[in-house]
């Protein structure tokens, strides 16, 4: 895992000092709230419903035990003894007080954490696949260029003023677990004939009021040179980016409005004249980069051989266990959506013992999902069933990895100002109708995510099935999508007709499937390949007829 | 129709109920508001330690006031999701 060096350290200490005056100064009516207010955004705080949300940044989703177990004391300390993990790989706290938050700030710092670019019109966290340097599929580990990513962008002067908020996803493997085609920018690492390694750069993607997938303007950038390619995407952004109307600013709206074709010849002509200038890290910081993130020693001798004589042991192997790339171990997902629990959200004795576990089984690392789950990704298949033990006491070894209880749901009307209607009761309905696990596992893959607005912070057009909520006269409703998906096959999902009551959409949904399992071609056929092969007709026929 | 001024205290982001003569955290403590209510809020903004100022329409009667909106009842009530959470003195049932 890549550690601060006194630079990284320095900034984060500076930028925590600065806010922690403007803080001191709000408190004693020195600025006003409107002063006070974007300066509290750029370092992560909002205002709520209820009280302060707090969103501390996890760099491309990836932990140390000691960094979660800072999370689990200052939900314990500063909130109400638990914590939101968000669809950025980010954790979010819902019952901050301003007049604690200095010392959070300093809480977080000592572990190398802050809170700076998880909101505001910046380059926010970047995010990564959870599987990274353990799964057998990839080129490389992608988190060093992600890690780049994040020193370049880190208060980068030009970039922190953008058009509006600008996110982007580094993956290095064909499957694609982050969704990149739906960032701003989406890089994906790939390796060519001679060996080296480069990138594919898709830009222009995103969901919320305007959902679009990203188109590819360069297929192969080398790593050498990605980072002022990555500048000069930003530059013309930064340029010509819409700064009068907040719903057509994000880069996906010029690129719809210039064409990809002009848009890449400008980007082209803009790295041409930056390219010479060094922009570029040099191989050293590549180099000290990469060693940071060098694989832990696998024992060669870890046996492959596991005992599933425990039957539910042997459907949690099946359902959250994925092969690794080295002999005798194995990728695990701890599922953070439990039985009538709240999608993405964890109590600090949780992650107190998800640390702990991590410490004890998985090299002392841990990694958040863009599907609110957490990843344990090198973990001896000998020590499986003790983890899974150890997970099981706390509440944290549900087997429903991609079913139907699995669902991605953002805080809604719960927690939002923003939102239209609340997603988290939507989600405990729908995965509390098909509670039973032989059931989930029947039906088979199904990604159902809920945004209670157009934000799409629940990534509802990304869904096999998408909830979106709306407000309809002051009162909640929801409208229905399918057909989505955020992985390599990316595709939009699309409205399939009136919208719902909160009753009424889970009974929709509930008509969803029970359709997709009287029409499918098979078991091994997906919601999502049934929708694709049948249309939505079918299922807006199960849906909607009398 | 009745309508209660609120808004979120500054030191913690409670949320607040206005009372005719302070704040509270509890929706039944709240007081309707008149003519006076734009003035108030005017005052209010003007000095700074209450975020996000408002006047809500409310039904009900006093100490049982409902807010017309999802919002504001999820506001007065607390999280519907986290009974645990709730303020007390408006059940999450309302919402």
């Amino acid at each position: 895992m890549y550690r601060y060096d006194q630079y990284d350290q320095a900034i984060v200490d500076a930028r925590v000092a600065e806010f922690k005056d403007q803080v001191a100064r709000r408190l004693r009516g020195e600025i006003t709230e409107d002063q006070f207010k974007p300066l509290r955004l750029m370092n992560g705080l909002y205002l709520q419903l209820h009280a302060y949300m707090l969103r501390v940044a996890i760099p491309y989703g990836t932990l140390s035990s000691r960094q979660m177990r800072m999370l689990a004391h200052i939900a314990r300390t500063y909130d109400r003894d638990y914590g939101h993990f968000t669809t950025r790989q980010n954790i979010q706290y819902n019952w901050i007080k301003l007049e604690e938050f200095a010392d959070l700030l300093d809480d977080l710092s000592k572990v190398e954490m802050h809170a700076f670019q998880t909101s505001g019109n910046c380059i926010r966290n970047i995010s990564s696949d959870q599987f990274a340097g353990a799964a057998a599929d990839e080129v490389a580990d992608p988190r060093p260029y992600a890690e780049l990513l994040r020193q370049w962008s880190t208060l980068h002067p030009e970039f922190s003023f953008l058009p509006r908020k600008f996110k982007i996803a580094v993956i290095a493997s064909d499957t694609d677990r982050a969704a990149i085609q739906l960032h701003d920018i989406g890089l994906q690492l790939r390796r060519n004939d001679a060996g080296d390694l480069g990138f594919r750069v898709y830009v222009g993607g995103g969901m919320g009021r305007t959902p679009v997938i990203g188109s590819v303007v360069r297929d192969w950038i080398p790593v050498g040179q990605f980072l002022s390619y990555c500048e000069a995407i930003l530059r013309v952004y930064n340029r010509y980016g819409r700064r009068d109307n907040i719903y057509k600013a994000r880069i996906k709206i010029l690129v719809n409005e210039l064409g990809v074709e002009e848009f890449t010849r400008q980007v082209e002509a803009e790295w041409a004249g930056l390219a010479p200038l060094g922009l570029d890290a040099p191989q050293a910081e590549y180099d000290r980069i990469i060693a940071q993130f060098a694989p832990p020693e696998f024992d060669p001798a870890a046996p492959d051989a596991l005992d599933l004589s425990d039957p539910d042991f042997a459907v949690w192997v099946k359902q959250n266990v994925h092969p690794h790339k080295a002999p005798g171990y194995a990728i695990t997902t701890i599922s953070l959506k439990p039985k009538r629990g709240i999608p993405g959200d964890a109590s600090s004795a949780q992650m107190d013992a998800v640390a702990d576990l991590a410490e004890r089984y998985a090299h002392d690392e841990i990694r958040v999902t863009h599907s609110q789950n957490l990843v344990l990704a090198h973990v001896r298949k000998a020590d499986l069933y003790a983890l899974w033990q150890g997970l099981d006491a706390v509440g944290l070894a549900t087997p429903n990895l991609d079913l139907v209880s699995d669902i991605i749901a953002c805080p809604g009307m719960d927690y939002c100002t923003l939102a239209n209607a609340r997603s988290i009761p939507i989600a405990q309905k729908i995965a509390a109708k098909f509670e039973d696990l032989d059931t989930q596992r029947d039906i088979g893959e199904l990604k159902i995510k809920v945004s209670g607005c157009i934000n799409g912070c629940g990534h509802h057009h990304a869904g096999h099935i998408g909830i979106l909520g709306v407000d309809k006269k002051g009162e909640e409703a929801y409208q229905l999508l399918l057909g989505g998906s955020g992985a390599e096959d990316a595709t939009l999902a699309k409205i399939l007709g009136p919208g719902f009551d909160e009753n009424g959409i889970v009974t929709a949904v509930e008509k969803l499937i029970g359709f997709y399992r009287s029409a499918r071609s098979g078991p091994q056929e997906r919601f999502l390949d049934t929708y694709r092969r049948l249309g939505p007709a079918p299922f807006k026929e199960a849906v909607y007829a009398r | 129709m009745p309508r209660l001024l609120t808004g979120n205290r500054l030191e913690t982001g409670d949320v607040l109920w206005w009372t005719g003569s302070d704040w509270s955290p509890l929706i039944r403590d709240a007081v309707a508001i008149g003519d006076e209510g734009e003035a108030l809020l005017a005052q209010l903004i003007a000095a700074e330690r209450i975020n996000d100022p408002a006047l809500i329409d409310v039904t009900g009667e006093p100490g049982h006031w409902i807010p017309t909106t999802t919002r504001e009842r999820v506001r007065a009530s607390g999280p519907s999701v986290r009974a645990d959470l709730a303020r007390g003195s408006l059940s999450t049932d309302v919402i």
